[in-house]
């Protein structure tokens, strides 16, 4: 028996050598276009990539950096986790930005990064990203690429539904995953239907340094907020929330908050609240969340705890908040260029919803209501539908657009993408993907002008695209060229941590401000020294400050003798280089923290706690020039009752 | 026969750069390197202590005009050289780089303000600059990124170091 399969094994593999000699015109055709793929994603040696792309890196709590379209990975940002890196979240200067009213909270579950938008349009200031666990929103500047401000959102719990941005970048949003008792209190969970509430967040942004303030709350009906996107053009001046969870479920929701035959698309007038609160609307309650805030010329960030909040009951503010009936817990909720359509992805349906922004003006015009939800009209269904989209595939989470009148949804559970017309809802194309796609992302995909020549679909499982990596792999990410009819596969890679949703945009749109040093003459660091003459080493009770100065390649200074056992010993190091691309790096043996890595011109302060007498070593860890190796130095240590001098040397 | 070749276009390249030219670039855009002062025969004093009064190095920096000293300018001068170069450079003594003290009297204006502009350049296709970066250890010269007015008021500055 085996002998036959191997015999026939052999005359088959015979023949198709015979069929593709015989067939070489195609198989050179074949080669033609794989190669005419690989010059697509190919970027030559030197040579750059023409798009950013910024991915989530869900539990990693950190965003990255991608080039497009080679899917080379440039960057991780650290946002909501500490970063042994950079020692972001380990040095003194950053550790206030992980603060909350919970403490410091050194992790985060990153969701869905937002670039700020003018009219509508990317302009490439910041990046805005959500901390999904404990409910957080921060702003990246995009000339740094730094964490600038962190936001904490009291009364809320798994920050989901955010943060999204308005199109002047007047508010980023943040709406609550979970309802909860507002304000938090000691109370039975079965009470939760009717006691609970979701609070929608709108975070104003301050144009010109974009500070972050919560404008108000608004407390709605205890469903859970899945995903939101504001309107645009026509629409600007709403914000749509999709629900689920609307039968108010507290346990087992995957099949008690799958009862309702539909939940709602929640549409939020905030431009009608945001007048109600600033004639003097709203109530101010008691809540505690954190502000931090970092500041570029001191390089510091600084923590403040705030103790109230304005919150808004959207029963009293009538035609602010409307419900629009969306079949079987839709999940994303996006809204085409023109601000028209508002897609209402069913993921547990096989049809999209399509709401019609006009058609629901004009519902709510004629006050053709069905009902009320806790005082909020509820409209009809069919009156505001504007057409459905019957894909056959299973599973639709999230859309975006290519500006060109299409439009783009996954599909997780069939695996693939699903290309379709709006205004006529048919469907063009359909490609798979590997495997179980989650978001997609074009880059400008969320504003009024995508720039539709990419589309980058993540994924949740990974299985076999890449090399095994034991257990656990990191998802992959397909790029697909969408400039044609039909959308074209390019390329794979791999992706950090779990991105749920990313931002793109074109490279100019940020090579220019891309800031490549920082001035020392700039530098306000407290701690900061601008000549290595200032150098010096201060002993405030168990405290002792160094101020000490890198450049190619020495430490200044680099001999400190008079530290005691149980000093808690701050280096404040200033990198004194001027030249783009030449940070140092500093770490001291037995250190509790991380080491830091200090940009030219900036003061970065690491902390290090001596347990035992001796003579210590520290160290550049960033390979500076040639004589890195030597970039080094020594810290005495002596036993907490010595008579040790204090004091501090470099080439003496 | 290849390094016959190769002896003959080094000592092609060398010749016609002899008279301080800058470099050139080959038809695939590397650059091929000439030393600029290789004439210069002093080659067995050490790079610190050698007189190249008239080499003007590579750079931006073609001709300097010197004028009576100019105390704003050395002020100025004064405070970038502290803030940007003293980590490295000290008045009275050698450290990781040269002093400065006296250095007028052995480089051009033009030289100085060139090492302080284009310090990679410098040590790539300047004979002075190059033997220099071999003297002190390897220790490369860092670009801090200055204008080339602030460059010129460093050089007043070190104008009044003698």
């Amino acid at each position: 028996m085996k002998t036959t399969t191997l015999n026939i094994a052999a005359v088959l593999v015979g023949s198709m050598l015979i069929v593709s000699c015989g067939n070489l015109g195609d198989s050179q055709r074949n080669g033609a276009l794989n190669s005419s793929i690989a010059e697509k994603v190919y970027v030559a040696p030197g040579e750059r990539d023409e798009q950013y792309g910024f991915l989530s890196g869900g539990y990693s709590g950190n965003l990255t950096v991608y080039g497009l379209p080679t899917g080379r990975m440039f960057k991780e940002i650290p946002v909501f986790s500490q970063f042994p890196t950079s020692g972001y979240g380990y040095s003194e200067e950053t550790k206030p930005m992980l603060n909350t009213s919970f403490g410091f909270v050194p992790w985060d579950d990153l969701h869905h990064p937002d670039i700020s938008q003018t009219n509508g349009e990317l302009d490439g200031r910041w990046i805005f990203a959500n901390g999904n666990n404990t409910p957080r929103i921060a702003r990246i500047n995009l000339s740094t690429f730094e964490t600038e401000e962190i936001i904490e959102v009291p009364n809320s719990a798994g920050n989901h539904s955010s943060s999204f941005i308005t199109e002047n970048t007047e508010y980023v949003v943040a709406g609550t995953r979970f309802a909860v008792p507002v304000p938090q209190r000691d109370m039975p969970i079965n009470e939760y239907k009717g006691n609970f509430k979701g609070a929608l967040t709108f975070i104003s942004v301050e144009p010109e340094h974009g500070h972050l303030d919560i404008k108000f709350q608004l407390l709605m009906p205890g469903f859970n907020y899945d995903l939101s996107h504001p309107g645009r053009d026509k629409s600007h001046g709403w914000f749509f929330f999709s629900t689920y969870n609307t039968e108010e479920a507290s346990t087992l929701l995957e099949v008690n908050a799958s009862q309702n035959d539909k939940d709602f698309i929640a549409a939020v007038n905030w431009k009608k609240i945001e007048e109600f609160v600033n004639n003097g609307g709203g109530t101010t309650v008691p809540t505690k969340y954190a502000h931090n805030v970092y500041d570029e010329a001191t390089h510091m960030a600084t923590s403040t705890i705030k103790t109230e909040v304005l919150t808004v009951d959207p029963s009293d503010v009538p035609g602010a908040v409307y419900l629009l009936p969306t079949p079987k817990s839709p999940h994303g909720c996006d809204v085409d260029p023109t601000g028209q359509y508002i897609i209402g992805s069913g993921k547990l349906s096989a049809d999209l919803t399509v709401h019609s922004f006009d058609k629901m003006l004009t519902a709510i015009e004629q006050e053709k209501f069905d009902g009320e939800a806790y005082g909020i009209p509820i409209l009809k269904f069919e009156d505001v539908m504007a057409g459905q989209v019957k894909s056959g595939g299973l599973g639709p989470l999230h859309t975006e657009f290519d500006g060109r009148g299409n439009a783009y949804t996954t599909f997780f559970i069939s695996s693939e993408v699903v290309k379709w017309k709006l205004g006529t809802w048919e469907v063009v194309d359909r490609q798979p993907t590997f495997y179980s796609v989650g978001h997609l992302m074009i880059p400008g995909g969320n504003s009024r002008k995508p720039h539709g020549k990419y589309l980058v679909a993540m994924n949740k499982i990974t299985k076999d695209r890449y090399l095994p990596t034991g257990p656990e792999m990191e998802h992959s990410a397909q790029i697909y060229d969408i400039s044609g009819e039909k959308m074209q596969l390019l390329y794979d890679f791999p992706t950090h941590g779990e991105p749920h949703y990313a931002a793109g945009c074109d490279a100019e749109l940020l090579v220019e401000n891309s800031k490549k040093i920082y001035r020392l003459d700039e530098n306000k660091h407290p701690y900061g020294i601008n000549n290595p003459s200032e150098a010096k080493v201060e002993r405030n009770g168990k405290d002792v400050h160094v101020y000490m100065s890198t450049i190619r390649s020495h430490f200044t200074p680099d001999n400190i003798e008079g530290i005691k056992v149980g000093d808690k010993v701050y280096f404040h190091i200033t990198n004194h280089e001027q030249d783009f691309d030449v940070p140092h790096g500093f770490a001291m043996i037995g250190q509790g923290t991380s080491e830091i890595l200090v940009m030219p011109g900036q003061t970065k302060t690491s902390l290090w706690e001596p347990k035992a007498v001796g003579v210590w070593p520290f160290y550049c860890t960033d390979f500076c020039s040639a004589l890195h190796q030597e970039m080094q130095g020594y810290v005495r240590v002596s036993p907490a009752n010595a008579n040790v001098e204090l004091s501090w040397s470099v080439g003496d | 026969m290849k390094s016959t070749i190769f002896f003959l276009s080094l000592l092609f390249l060398v010749s016609a750069c002899g008279g301080g030219t800058e470099s050139q670039k080959s038809s695939d855009g590397q650059s091929q390197q000439s030393i600029v002062g290789d004439d210069n025969h002093q080659s067995d004093i050490p790079a610190s202590e050698r007189i190249t009064l008239d080499e003007k190095g590579v750079g931006p920096i073609q001709h300097i005009e010197l004028a009576a000293i100019d105390d704003e300018m050395v002020n100025r001068g004064m405070k970038l050289f502290e803030t940007n170069c003293s980590a490295c450079h000290k008045i009275d003594k050698r450290f990781i780089g040269p002093s400065p003290k006296g250095i007028m009297s052995r480089r051009s204006p033009e030289w100085i303000m060139n090492m302080i502009l284009e310090p990679q350049l410098m040590v790539e296709q300047d004979r002075c600059a190059k033997d220099l970066l071999i003297e002190f250890n390897g220790a490369a010269m860092a670009n801090q990124n200055m204008t080339e007015q602030q460059a010129r008021d460093i050089l007043e500055y070190f104008r009044t170091l003698n």
